[in-house]
């Protein structure tokens, strides 16, 4: 389809929204930051819940908080040893 | 009952201040029976934004330090004579009061006042910290700016972390910027922030011209942030009052504002 809005120079973003993105980006990373205790429990209770299936390397398993254009995701790498017998046998 | 809120901000010059005095007056002439603690020490302003500058015997440097009672450092309002202010030292600096001294002076205030106000320096040291320790409950005052808005979060972080309820005031919106989408608006830093909002305070040259005067601003009727600082008091006694939309001064408004006086 032909985009007239951009053919007329029909609005690019404001400024008021790239500030209320790049401040929603910001904070998350403030607040990560702040509290590295916090990534630690998360990485402790996922550690828990794999390890139900699977047998996992917790010395070389990172997790971090990372960013693209417009959007904060929580990457885990998570080396795994072998699959757990039980695996899919849990309630 | 007594009700002791903290007024800060994190970042400096955002209207701490100026919400602290205006809430005072606004309390007071609800006849609530109020007291306004600056703990700015070295930085004080909050005397001057009430006209009592001229009339600070005691501070609370001295009140903590023991060397006078609470109710001798006292300056009483002359027009609301329910509205006290506690004034600070203006030579001391922030190192001079412990948090712990400060707690112990709030609680002892208490059964006197229906309102203890604390207006906090900007900054996360100690100033901070003597300021929030009494508080019931903060008010986090921010501009619709960047750096403002960041700045408060990292002061929310640290308030969830001590416990205390937080509130959130949107100080200097220009509505003509936000209309033009150049400026941040109070649904958008409330989406940020995630905070219960009870204030959006046009950015307003009657604040200037009554600070000027020593005569804070809610009580003047032909302002709109004077107005704003009503709707504030308001929600502070409780009350549940939507907010109004911003103004943007029409062509003819703003030609007036330009050559009338
Ligand atoms: N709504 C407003 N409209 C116009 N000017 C304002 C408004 N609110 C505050 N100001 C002005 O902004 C300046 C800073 O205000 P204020 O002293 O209240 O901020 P503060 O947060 O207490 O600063 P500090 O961090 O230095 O203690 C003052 O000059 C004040 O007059
Ligand atoms: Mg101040």
């Amino acid at each position: 389809m032909f985009d007239f809005l951009k053919i007329f120079g029909g609005k690019s973003e404001s400024s008021s929204e790239q500030a209320h993105k790049r401040l929603k980006f910001v904070l998350i990373h403030d607040r990560a930051n702040v509290s590295p205790e916090v990534m630690e429990h998360i990485k402790n209770d996922i550690i828990k819940v794999i390890s139900h299936y699977m047998e996992i390397d917790q010395k070389a398993m990172e997790i971090s908080l990372e960013n693209d254009q417009d959007a904060v995701a929580l990457v885990a790498n998570i080396p795994v040893n072998r699959m757990r017998p039980v695996a899919g046998h849990r309630r | 009952m007594s009700e002791v809120i903290v007024i800060t901000s994190g970042k400096g010059g955002v209207g701490k201040t100026t919400t602290t005095a205006n809430l005072g007056v606004g309390l007071a002439s609800r006849g609530k029976k109020v007291v306004l603690i600056d703990t700015d020490t070295g930085l004080r302003n909050l005397d001057l934004l009430l006209g009592l500058e001229r009339r600070i015997v005691y501070t609370l440097v001295d009140v903590v330090q023991k060397r006078v009672n609470y109710g001798q450092a006292l300056v009483r309002h002359k027009k609301y004579t329910n509205l006290f202010l506690l004034p600070t030292s203006q030579v001391a600096d922030k190192t001079a009061i412990e948090p712990a001294q400060m707690l112990e002076l709030v609680e002892a205030m208490k059964s006197e006042f229906d309102y203890i106000l604390i207006d906090c320096p900007a900054g996360i040291e100690q100033g901070y910290e003597t300021a929030v320790i009494g508080a019931d409950w903060a008010i986090v005052v921010t501009n619709p700016e960047i750096s403002a808005v960041r700045d408060a979060d990292k002061i929310i972080g640290k308030l969830q972390a001590a416990n205390k309820k937080i509130k959130l005031v949107v100080n200097r919106i220009r509505p003509q910027m936000v209309k033009d989408g150049t400026m941040l608006d109070m649904t958008a830093i409330d989406d940020i922030l995630s905070l219960e909002c009870i204030g959006q305070v046009p950015d307003d040259d009657k604040v200037v011209d009554s600070a000027n005067r020593g005569v804070p601003v809610v009580e003047s009727k032909d302002s709109a942030a004077g107005e704003a600082y009503r709707d504030i008091v308001g929600r502070v006694c409780g009350e549940d009052i939507p907010f109004k939309p911003l103004e943007v001064e029409t062509f003819w408004q703003r030609l007036k504002h330009v050559f009338g006086r």
